[in-house]
């Protein structure tokens, strides 16, 4: 990869300062990659701006020079989608960071892309306020990254994905244009025309860089009844999800739990998690005080109607908040278990949930790796773990197989391949798998209206887009 | 430096538990203030696994990120899969002094007085004579600056010597038996701390029979990758203790106290040591940990104190995961008045010796402190270790709020008595 020309560097340093900019090749490798580390390619250069104008005058003269534009946040994407595969400059968020108001009479946040988005709960929380979506990775990921990924969470099941709580946003075009999509932070809710803001969420950084967003704050609700239910199999508490979401309950949070995770969790954690389990369910109940002691019990009979052994219930808050912890840090604790793992998102329809986790335990045992489970189950949002040792080649070539075995299925059974992390490089090849020609003509057409020369995070998402390896040969991974 | 490569130096079990998931990235001081990953955790892991397996060569600028590193351990506190990063660094850095040619300023920094000064308490005390008189004329201008805000944070005389107990007294009564690890800056900056732990051991029902004096734990050269000086000195502490009749050591400094809880570690290759580092470290505690024994006439609410706010200490929260003593006693003793602080738990840029050898982010990561003690309105900041109190106190006065008083938790303890 060519080294970006230095008179183009002098620019970029005129605008967001000398220490803001990182060109030389040892200052990059740790940008090489995100979450997912199965490729790697590092970017020819990383600008930290600190404004919006700063993003602009940055991409400005990236168009200019006609450099490929990677917007980052804190890289916890699963599926490479900040992965720089042509190389290009990234333009880190990480420094504009501050939650800018709080307006809690009209529920509202109004902050920076690089906030992290637990702050801006810890921010709203004295107004009785949250924001609701909650990836596990909230403690570190970036509202501007959720944007992006149009993120999910535990709490999404009742409240919604990112786009339901964002209310508009700022972005820099590829070519350095400012503009504004959906609501504008003194405006009214409801705007007219089509609406740019939801096309915008979800593009994974390709329509262009996030500067500012408006978001919306939900209520803290009055109570919450959360439950941990113990199951001998997977296919018990599959049962339990179906009946519990068919009986017209909507839990705040439905996950699932299977044998291998609870036992990487409990030896980090030591929350008191039966070790003998085949799952367990974490079922939250949330809303106004009145009516939640009956559907608590609903819940209960229907856990015991399928064979759960033992129902408890969080008795204080701190309880509660040590059993989020346990699900939420529950990818990373599988580095207890193996050196790498690499994990899919696939969604299937509740009712298919059984069958899927036959076949990933079926697909375990052939490839002979292990696939721990640890999944948003009220939504039918598989994620399976697939563990490997990236020294050894051949579990690598395995791992991904396993991976698309899964994936694959998930098309079969009704479902997508992603239902949050998105598509990155990762999963590109199933984009033709689960849409038509003509599907994907439209969604191109559609980039090509925010982004026309393809600069902005390009290699993303669509079928046919190069890979690291078509770059520079000897990066191929040994699959 | 020309790029050197390093030999194998991580223990591969360990650090391999990292699977770059990145939830530490936002718990990192250095990386919230720069926004640079190669400030995180995880890009340093990702660094010292690239040294680890000679995927590439140790360069000035990587190292530089690496020297940057807090040592604060936060990132271990949030970390799902448990990795020991304050181990892993030790071992970097060990790997990199190994190699690495230091500028002499830089070498004479921390090989003189980093290493050697601080932990030599009657040095150090000859030392601080000229410079506080330099301070009292205002002759700190003419140093050069990383000198200058050297002696910028030395605390102000005390103005009485306090005697620590003399070592080894008589076993007196049938109480458990306390050691108190006195500390080597403590004893020349804060002797009064000291004295105000072993107050604070002896109204919590322990007899204090033995004061370490001033020997060095060795934490200074443990951190900074020094480790076969920082196994002396281990051994040496442990020998002390072991000839004593002593259930419990005391240690008043943060820093101190989680590196002796963490001797063993020091001894992974030698079974005899490790053994005996193992028991020591069981008997280690820090002041916080006894403090509720303490009783209730100590307890007893003052409504009349001011509003006071609580600092986590790196390695007292971080490293020994102790929050909640020092919270208990002080909401105990002050109700409404004590108030939380925002970002309690990033570092002040203390860091053991970090403030003289990274001065810059250490003044930028004070200054963060600082606002944040201001925006609580509290007149009074409590924290546990004296590394956080001088650095603070700078930071204050830097920010003009010179009449926000810190002082350590013993300090404040026992002055709540009064």
């Amino acid at each position: 990869m060519k080294p970006v020309p230095t008179h183009v560097l002098r620019q970029l340093e005129g605008v967001v300062g000398k220490t803001n900019v990182i060109a030389q090749p040892d200052e990059l490798i740790v940008y090489e990659c995100d979450a997912y580390t199965l490729e790697r390619n590092a970017p020819q250069a990383v600008v930290l701006p600190g404004s919006t104008e700063e993003v602009a005058e940055a991409v400005r003269i990236c168009a200019h020079n006609g450099l490929p534009i990677i917007p980052r946040g804190a890289g916890t994407s699963l599926s490479g989608t900040v992965l720089a595969v042509d190389g290009g400059v990234v333009v880190a968020t990480t420094r504009m960071n501050r939650v800018l108001s709080i307006d809690p009479r009209n529920r509202r946040a109004l902050v920076e892309p690089g906030c992290v988005n637990i702050w801006v709960t810890r921010a709203a929380q004295q107004h009785r306020l949250h924001y609701a979506p909650d990836p596990s990775s909230q403690m570190a990921c970036t509202i501007g990254g959720n944007i992006a990924t149009n993120s999910g969470g535990p709490h999404t099941l009742k409240y919604g994905v990112t786009t339901n709580h964002i209310l508009g946003f700022q972005m820099v075009l590829p070519d350095g244009q400012i503009i504004w999509l959906g609501t504008e932070p003194d405006g009214g809710e409801d705007i007219f025309g089509p609406d740019l803001r939801g096309a915008a969420i979800g593009s994974e950084g390709m329509f262009g860089v996030v500067t500012q967003a408006l978001l919306r704050l939900t209520p803290i609700p009055q109570e919450y009844r959360t439950m941990l239910a113990i199951f001998e199999t997977v296919d018990d508490a599959s049962r339990a999800v179906s009946q519990i979401i068919a009986s017209g309950i909507v839990p705040a949070a439905l996950e699932m739990m299977d044998g291998i995770i609870i036992q990487a969790v409990e030896e980090r954690y030591h929350f008191g998690f039966p070790l003998d389990a085949g799952a367990i369910l974490i079922i939250e109940l949330d809303g106004l005080t009145a009516g939640l002691g009956r559907q608590t019990e609903q819940t209960i009979s229907f856990c015991l109607e399928n064979n759960a052994r033992q129902v408890r219930q969080a008795q204080t808050e701190k309880e509660r908040n040590e059993l989020w912890k346990c699900r939420k840090r529950a990818f990373g604790a599988v580095g207890k278990l193996s050196p790498n793992f690499m994990t899919h998102d696939g969604v299937v329809p509740r009712s298919k949930l059984p069958e899927m986790m036959r076949f990933i335990s079926d697909v375990s045992a052939r490839h002979g790796l292990q696939i721990p489970n640890v999944f948003h189950a009220g939504d039918g949002n598989v994620h399976p773990l697939i563990l490997y040792n990236e020294r050894d080649p051949a579990q690598i070539r395995r791992a991904i197989a396993a991976g698309h075995e899964i994936l694959r299925k998930c098309i079969q059974l009704g479902g997508s391949v992603t239902g949050e992390h998105g598509i990155g490089v990762e999963k590109i090849d199933f984009m033709a798998e689960q849409f038509t020609p003509d599907d994907l003509d439209a969604m191109h057409a559609l980039r090509n209206v925010f982004d026309p020369e393809e600069r902005c995070n390009p290699h993303k998402m669509f079928p046919g887009s190069m890979r690291c390896a078509d770059f520079v040969q000897r990066k191929q991974i040994p699959a | 430096m020309n790029s050197i490569q390093l030999p194998p130096f991580l223990d591969r079990k360990k650090s391999d538990a990292c699977v770059h998931c990145g939830l530490c990235l936002q718990v990192c001081p250095t990386f919230l203030e720069t926004g640079n990953e190669n400030d995180s955790p995880r890009g340093r892991i990702h660094l010292m696994r690239g040294l680890d397996e000679v995927k590439f060569p140790l360069t000035e600028s990587i190292a530089d990120h690496i020297d940057r590193c807090l040592g604060c351990r936060a990132c271990e506190a949030v970390c799902p899969s448990g990795v020991e990063y304050g181990g892993m660094l030790e071992a970097t850095r060990h790997a990199i002094t190994q190699h690495r040619k230091m500028r002499l300023p830089q070498q004479l920094l921390q090989k003189v007085i980093v290493e050697r000064m601080l932990t030599w308490p009657n040095g150090l005390r000859l030392a601080v004579i000229p410079a506080r008189g330099m301070r009292r004329l205002g002759l700190t201008k003419l140093l050069p600056q990383r000198l200058r805000k050297m002696v910028e944070l030395i605390p102000q005389k005390p103005t009485r010597f306090p005697q620590a107990p003399s070592s080894r007294q008589e076993k007196t009564e049938a109480k458990v038996a306390a050691g108190i690890m006195s500390g080597c800056v403590a004893s020349v900056f804060f002797p009064g701390t000291n004295q105000a732990t072993v107050a604070v051991a002896e109204s919590s029902g322990y007899s204090v029979d033995v004061d370490s004096g001033s020997r060095c734990c060795g934490a200074i050269h443990a951190h900074s990758g020094n480790l076969p000086e920082a196994r002396k000195r281990a051994q040496a502490m442990i020998e002390f203790f072991e000839n004593t009749e002593i259930d419990i050591v005391v240690v008043n400094a943060a820093g101190c106290g989680s590196t002796m809880k963490e001797y063993p570690q020091l001894f992974n290759n030698n079974s005899e040591w490790k053994q005996r580092a193992d028991q020591f470290s069981s008997k280690v505690r820090d002041v916080t940990e006894i403090v509720e024994y303490l009783p209730i006439s100590l307890k007893k609410k003052r409504p009349d104190h001011p509003r006071t706010t609580y600092h986590d200490a790196c390695h007292l929260c971080h490293a020994q995961h102790i929050t909640e003593q020092p919270r208990a006693l002080m909401q105990e003793i002050l109700g409404n008045n004590f108030i939380e602080l925002p970002e309690s738990d990033v570092c002040c840029g203390s860091a053991g010796s970090y403030n003289i050898t990274q001065p810059e982010l250490a003044q930028r990561l004070g200054a963060r402190k600082a606002k944040n003690i201001i925006s609580t309105g509290a007149k009074v900041v409590v924290t546990s270790n004296i590394g956080c109190i001088m650095q603070i106190r700078a930071s204050l006065q830097s920010a003009g709020a010179q009449d926000i008083a810190i002082i350590h938790i013993a300090d404040w303890t026992m002055q709540a008595k009064k």
